[in-house]
């Protein structure tokens, strides 16, 4: 994050935003003020709270909305790794680590995009909005608890199985929400959350194949009969979309046809692993409303 | 003699006036400031003294991917072609598969620049021992690592919608390269060193990412259009 290429991004918009920050008297004040060292932690908060100022309430709608999609994507991710750590028996002990880390992340994203949208002006939608049924048995009148996951807290393999589903699946989300936020500050932070959504996906598709016998690699490796890499073909939608993950084509260049290390063309498959797929919005809430969250 | 030429980049120059541009933002962007201030002392870089410039807007971004893309590509190449000592079955899939990834990307990048793409660039692996698994493992980490912060430090740059869905499908796969080499080394697969304290991965601007990768590269690459 660049804080001068932010200044800059928000001038392009409002030529007055430095005065909106500092009137150019009281900045010749500030110089005397400079040295305060920021924690990296707070300095999100910090800008936040300087753009609130400068804004109050009138920042992009669209932009909160991104982030409140995201928050709602949090909120389940979150609740239900926080679920599983707490159900006694589940996670076995020499897991517990390894599981600890993908919720502790999730946690923290709830708590930054909540942070973020305030910052920007905009309401966080309440976690009390929702509840969520992550057996996937949810309806329009709620959960049911007794979905196609019905043993998601009983059984590891249940539970890992749809954790890997989540995380490939928030990948996509963000990911297809990155052309809403073309060219903003903002954009930073959701690639940066992305990014370790990537690496959560990658680590679950490890743990269940190196301990559990699974035969999931890191990546999602779909053939031309079938995008969902995973064996279980309940989650079929999941790797599905206007761009599945079995798509080669990129940016009008089919990727089969060029060379490999090996030879003059690319495997299907490698041509659609090396390359992850955006799901929309739409998408995204068609596969997970009203199954895993129904909202209040 | 030398031709200093002082290249436009977006520094904060020392004229009264800019300062009182930016010092609006004051407290709340010192520590960046700094950061950007410090960073900005080697951006004086002449363009001719035989690095080569990925140019400017989204096709220098492009470019900057594709150089990145060509040293993990011809690393992996490498470490597959002349495996280390001891490596399982199992790992030598992963690293082909990753190999396989990262040609892949670097050809796209190829066939989508066409005349405007840099050269081929030659790397310059002499610091990684490929018989080693700590070594060969511990360069891959940096530079899985490296691309990702690389990814999401450009993005916000990005002014074209189609090479913005482009990077995001890339940034991704790298992020699972990372994590799955992370895990083959024994080391958490979101370390302190790459998620930040608010869970986010981290990013870099292209002068740190290069800074690095220049450490790898016979020929060296710059990005004197960005930070």
């Amino acid at each position: 994050m660049n804080l001068l290429d932010i200044v800059e991004q928000i001038e392009k918009v409002d030529p007055e935003f430095q005065d909106r920050v500092s009137p150019r008297r009281a900045a010749i004040k500030n110089i005397t003020s400079f040295g305060s060292k920021i924690a990296v932690a707070a300095l999100p908060f910090a800008l936040g709270t300087l753009l609130k100022k400068a804004y109050a309430d009138t920042a992009p709608t669209a932009v909160t909305d991104v982030l409140n999609f995201a928050l709602t994507l949090e909120y389940l991710e979150s609740q239900f790794y926080d679920t599983g750590i707490k159900t006694s028996g589940l996670v076995p002990a020499a897991d517990t680590a390894y599981i600890q880390s993908i919720r502790n992340d999730e946690d923290l994203h709830v708590t930054f995009l909540q942070g973020a949208i305030t910052s920007l002006g905009g309401t966080p939608v309440p976690i009390t909005n929702f509840t969520f049924d992550f057996t996937a048995g949810g309806t329009a009148a709620g959960p049911t608890n007794n979905g196609p996951f019905k043993t998601v807290f009983s059984d590891y393999q249940t539970f890992l199985a749809v954790a890997e589903t989540f995380e490939d699946t928030g990948v996509r989300a963000y990911k297809g929400q990155a052309p809403n936020l073309l060219g903003n500050a903002v954009l930073t932070y959701a690639l940066d959350i992305h990014a370790v959504e990537a690496r959560h996906a990658s680590a679950v598709r490890y743990l269940r194949t190196t301990k559990y016998g699974a035969s999931v690699m890191p990546w999602i490796n779909s053939t031309s009969a079938n995008s969902n890499d995973t064996g279980i073909s309940l989650v079929d939608g999941n790797y599905a979309g206007a761009t599945p993950e079995n798509t080669t084509m990129q940016g009008g260049v089919d990727i089969t046809k060029l060379p490999s290390a090996t030879g003059s063309s690319t495997s299907f498959t490698t041509a659609a692993a090396a390359f992850d797929e955006p799901l929309t919005k739409d998408e995204i809430l068609a596969l997970l409303i009203p199954a895993f969250i129904q909202s209040a | 003699m030398k031709n200093e030429t002082l290249t436009k980049t977006d520094n904060v120059n020392m004229a009264r006036r800019s300062f009182l541009r930016y010092a609006g933002v004051g407290v709340a962007g010192m520590g960046l400031l700094a950061t950007a201030a410090s960073c900005h002392k080697d951006h004086d870089v002449n363009p001719n003294s035989g690095f080569t410039d990925v140019g400017t807007g989204d096709i220098g971004i492009l470019n900057y991917a594709y150089a990145l893309e060509q040293l993990e590509a011809a690393f992996y190449i490498q470490v597959v072609a002349t495996p280390y000592s001891g490596i399982t079955s199992t790992e030598l899939n992963y690293l082909t598969e990753i190999r396989d990834h990262e040609v892949a990307h670097r050809e796209f990048f190829k066939a989508a620049l066409g005349t405007k793409a840099i050269k081929a660039l030659t790397p310059d692996f002499g610091a990684i021992n490929f018989n080693s698994r700590a070594s060969v493992l511990g360069a891959a980490k940096a530079f899985e690592d490296l691309g990702v912060t690389a990814y999401d430090g450009v993005g916000y740059l990005i002014q074209t919608p189609a090479y913005l869905s482009i990077a995001g499908a890339i940034v991704s796969v790298e992020a699972r390269h990372a994590s799955l080499i992370a895990n083959l080394l024994g080391v958490s697969f979101v370390d302190s060193t790459q998620v930040d304290a608010n869970g986010l991965n981290i990013s870099n601007k292209p002068s740190v990412v290069l800074k690095t990768a220049n450490t790898y590269l016979k020929t060296k690459v710059s990005a004197v259009n960005f930070s």
